[in-house]
């Protein structure tokens, strides 16, 4: 790829792929940041010997299967498994009867607030299924099979209620609740009665009414997107040994060790000192692997088989009912301009479905909505509402795609309506550094301008799209990232090599990226640090990989362990060379004091000959700096059948410091493909009674090779000051913009503005259809 | 003296006021000043002695994993913003 870079904001690269140097500080010295070097897991990952969650063998092993609601919402009478029991080859069943007691009360695992109640029941229902495919019972047994029939064997009792799907079901005057408990907590003012709202929030400034009232032209419009999945490529998997001694070991497919560590320890009320998680390769998560499933249930089957090994493997269908997707959501949004185009009032009302339990990922939406604009008179208001799905979990930049989608559209209306170029309009209220995002924080340094300016100095913005229902569009993204906790342990080698052992799982690279910040650190090569990936027992407390966190986080801790290690190799130096440690230097990998030198590698043998050299570092870093993407889409409608071809795509994102810049445009370049699915194919769909009806990848219909172009990536370095190499997180915000990019593109081929997700064939072609028929005075199909 | 931008739906108890100034070294101190001028205020920040589950506080721009000991500046400006939930969206 094209890898160019310019000195100053105003000369920016016309390539489609390149870099852009958002602060204009030119070269930036480095030597090993910015390079392209192998991923440490390259070899075994392309030969098939790295080892995934599925793969873990031992002698004994038990197999499990769980037995799933049919139902998306019932009470459950009885639960009857004797004829499980009895089945030859099956050691275990266990239901929720087998969880202790979970208190109703929130607590804080360190992942977040989480009521430890929703949690346990939502590993094994208790009295209510709330979804179709809660699991209800689990089996282990010699085989997969044996233990597949078993499962068929467990009579359930069920007395249906009816199903809650919709933010417009929850909220009904009617509607039948779903946690009996569950009071509306409204910023700490507690609802009295039951209901299906489980919190509301606002963030408010300025004046809104008589902003919209003295605006030239507002905007108002209402969308609706649907429940879409992660859809990693593995399959939640796990394997747990109960040991006779009380101690637990668990193989697990999983964005954070801890985090599982800390949910079973929760769950099943065992100290954490008994836990050991064991993370295995990992087969995407994208914020899907956070949250337990068969963790806690694979050591219950453990322990009740007699300590023997338990292995549960989830098929696809498992995944699409009963693992986390992220929120459907209705959206309202009302935007007004002044007669110069600049914006003058936001207003946008996020109504999310959290599936069964509270949780949706509303609260970072709000921030994300309104976020890439400077507005003075902003209001944002945000509703968490249970419905009869499953438990939402993360979806990369959760909520960001449904809340920029409508957003966004609004936007390109406006500019549109103003006769304004859609990148000026971007340009002219986009935020910077002093500007407020919507909870009204002050941005620090950041890059929105500059991702708009990147698009459109673009060589893709600059060429004219011609043809028949071919259109462009553009929009703005933005995500929070997250700092986090990191630990992580460099041990020196005697022949100059460093082993680091962190706890961030690796998806996406950050194996490589973590060992690049320590070998810029220590200015030794990057073949000489060789990074694990260790389990719980091994370091300290590491949060998840997720909220675009590792290489800002993680290498935060790295760059801390290259500092220490620098500093007491200098002190022993001293004293071997009979100097004082500050009149060592240390300088392109080579000790100097007086006559004095010795390299990195002889350094590492010399200052370790009467005592082995460790360092550890433990890291919670606050300033994490926010990401903002702009992207550009052509695309070309087929009138017939309603499908969308994507033509071209280039996104531009402030990337802070790319560490790898490869790994940085594969994770640009994944986000713009996920949200592409988002956009045009992917939604969950469900029969009136709440079951779930395309729970494969044949009928949930992602986007393969076939459907997409080549994505072209333009990097703006724009770089965070809250980290000693200017990293801000890359992993999220490049989903946030595709499905409203690719909505005003739509608008742009066809004259017809989107207001719902997906753009599917039969979406499209009715709108497209209702168009028509308003424009020859005709009824519209679908209208009564 | 410490700039605090109170929550829309906490505004009833402050007469309406979008920003309050108060005087303190930590938020604790902070919202002990504020209660004592809008009696309740502290009951809706804080839980069981730490900042209420769903709440984080951001001091000068960045959220303050100290929470109610977290170090606040005379020209402070602070937060009491939703936590930002959703999976790895709930740790922020």
């Amino acid at each position: 790829m094209a890898d160019t870079k310019h000195n100053g904001t105003a000369a920016y690269d016309l390539a489609s792929n390149g870099k852009v140097d958002g602060d204009g500080t030119g070269q930036n010295g480095y030597k090993v940041i910015g390079t392209r070097p192998v991923r440490p897991d390259g070899v075994d990952k392309v030969t098939g010997r790295a080892v995934y969650a599925a793969d873990v063998q031992m002698t004994g092993l038990l197999h499990g299967k769980i037995l799933r609601s049919p139902h998306a919402h019932a009470h459950i009478r009885s639960i009857d498994t004797s004829k499980a029991e009895a089945l030859p080859g099956v050691r275990a069943v266990v239901t929720a009867a087998d969880l202790p007691v979970a208190e109703d009360k929130i607590e804080d695992l360190g992942e977040g607030a989480i009521n430890l109640k929703y949690l346990s029941d939502n590993i094994l229902a208790h009295e209510k299924a709330l979804y179709h495919g809660h699991a209800v019972a689990a089996v282990a047994a010699i085989s997969p099979h044996i233990a597949e029939e078993a499962v068929s064997l467990i009579d359930v009792d069920y007395d249906l209620l009816p199903a809650v799907m919709t933010v417009d079901d929850a909220l009904a005057d009617d509607a039948p609740i779903l946690l009996d408990t569950l009071r509306t907590d409204a910023m700490g003012e507690i609802g009295a009665q039951p209901t299906n709202l489980a919190s509301f929030f606002r963030h408010q400034r300025g004046d809104l009414d008589a902003a919209f009232a003295d605006a030239h032209l507002v905007v108002e419009r209402a969308f609706r997107t649907e429940t879409v999945h992660q859809g990693y490529i593995e399959p939640q998997a796990a394997t747990a040994l109960y040991s006779a001694d009380g101690q637990i070991t668990i193989w697990t497919s999983t964005q954070g060790s801890f985090a599982v560590r800390g949910q079973v320890a929760e769950i099943l009320k065992i100290p954490v000192s008994r836990l050991k998680v064991i993370p295995t390769e990992i087969g995407g998560g994208f914020g899907g692997k956070i949250n337990v499933y068969v963790e806690p249930v694979a050591v219950l089957l453990s322990q009740k088989a007699g300590y023997e090994p338990v292995k549960i493997v989830m098929n696809r269908a498992d995944v699409l009912a009963a693992t986390g997707p992220t929120s459907g959501s209705n959206i309202r949004v009302k935007i007004a301009v002044d007669v110069n185009g600049k914006i003058t009032a936001g207003l946008a009302e996020l109504y999310y479905e959290a599936g069964a339990y509270p949780g949706s990922p509303v609260g970072a939406a709000a921030n994300v909505s309104l976020a890439p604009y400077a507005i003075d008179n902003l209001q944002v208001d945000g509703y968490d509402i249970v419905v009869n799905r499953p438990r939402s979990a993360a979806y990369r930049a959760p909520g960001g795609t449904n809340a920029a989608f409508a957003v966004e559209s609004v936007v390109d209306e406006l500019a549109e309506k103003l006769g304004m170029d859609a990148a000026d309009f971007r340009i002219l209220n986009g935020a910077k550094e002093k500007d407020r995002r919507p909870d009204g924080v002050q941005y620090a340094r950041i890059g929105q301008i500059e991702t708009v300016q990147a698009i459109k100095n673009s060589r893709h913005y600059q060429t004219s799209l011609e043809g028949k229902y071919r259109g462009r569009g553009i929009a703005s993204g933005y995500w929070n990232n997250w700092g986090g906790q990191s630990s992580a342990t460099a041990a020196l080698n005697p022949d100059g090599t460093v082993n680091l052992n962190e706890a961030s799982t690796d998806i996406g690279g950050t194996r490589a990226s973590i060992s690049m910040q320590l070998a810029e650190a220590l200015e030794i090569g990057y073949e000489q640090v060789k990074t694990r990936v260790v389990d719980t027992d091994t370091v300290a407390y590491n949060d998840v990989t997720g909220g675009s966190r590792t290489t800002f986080a993680t290498g935060w801790a790295a760059y801390d362990l290259g500092q220490k290690l620098k500093q007491e190799m200098k002190r022993r130096l001293a004293d071997v060379w009979d100097v004082s440690p500050q009149d060592v230097s240390y300088e392109d990998g080579i000790f100097y004091a007086g006559d004095e030198s010795l390299p990195f590698v002889e350094a590492a043998n010399v200052v370790q000959r009467e005592e082995p050299l460790m360092a550890s570092s433990t890291v919670h870093p606050q300033d994490f700096g926010p990401g903002f993407s702009t992207q550009c889409v052509d695309v070309e409608i087929d009138p017939e059948t309603g499908k969308i071809t994507i033509l071209r795509y280039t996104i531009a994102q402030d990337v802070g410091k790319a560490i790898h810049p490869s790994y940085v445009e594969g994770q640009m370049q994944g986000g713009v493909a996920q949200g592409i699915g988002w956009a045009i194919n992917e939604e969950y769909i469900y029969d009136d009674e709440g079951h779930l009806l395309n729970a494969s990848l044949l009928d949930y219909r992602m986007p393969t090779a076939l459907d997409l172009p080549m994505i072209d990536t333009i990097l703006v370095e724009v770089p965070s000051p809250g980290h000693p190499y200017g990293v801000r997180g890359v992993g999220e915000v490049n989903i946030v913009p595709p499905a409203g990019a690719i909505a005003n593109a739509v608008y742009d081929a066809t004259g017809v503005r989107m207001d719902k997700l997906p753009i599917s064939p039969a979406n499209l072609l009715e709108a497209m259809w209702a168009k028509e028929a308003e424009a020859a005075g005709k009824p519209v199909p679908g209208d009564d | 003296m410490a700039k605090i931008w109170i929550p829309p739906l906490m505004r009833s108890l402050t007469a309406g006021q979008q920003i309050v100034e108060a005087e303190g070294e930590t938020v604790r101190e902070l919202v002990a000043a504020l209660d004592e001028r809008f009696p309740g205020v502290a009951e809706r920040i804080i839980d069981e002695g730490r900042i209420r589950p769903g709440l984080t506080v951001a001091v000068d721009g960045a959220v303050q994993s100290r929470g109610l000991r977290a170090a606040v500046a005379p020209d402070s400006e602070v937060h009491f913003v939703p936590a930002m939930t959703g999976g790895e969206g709930s740790l922020q």
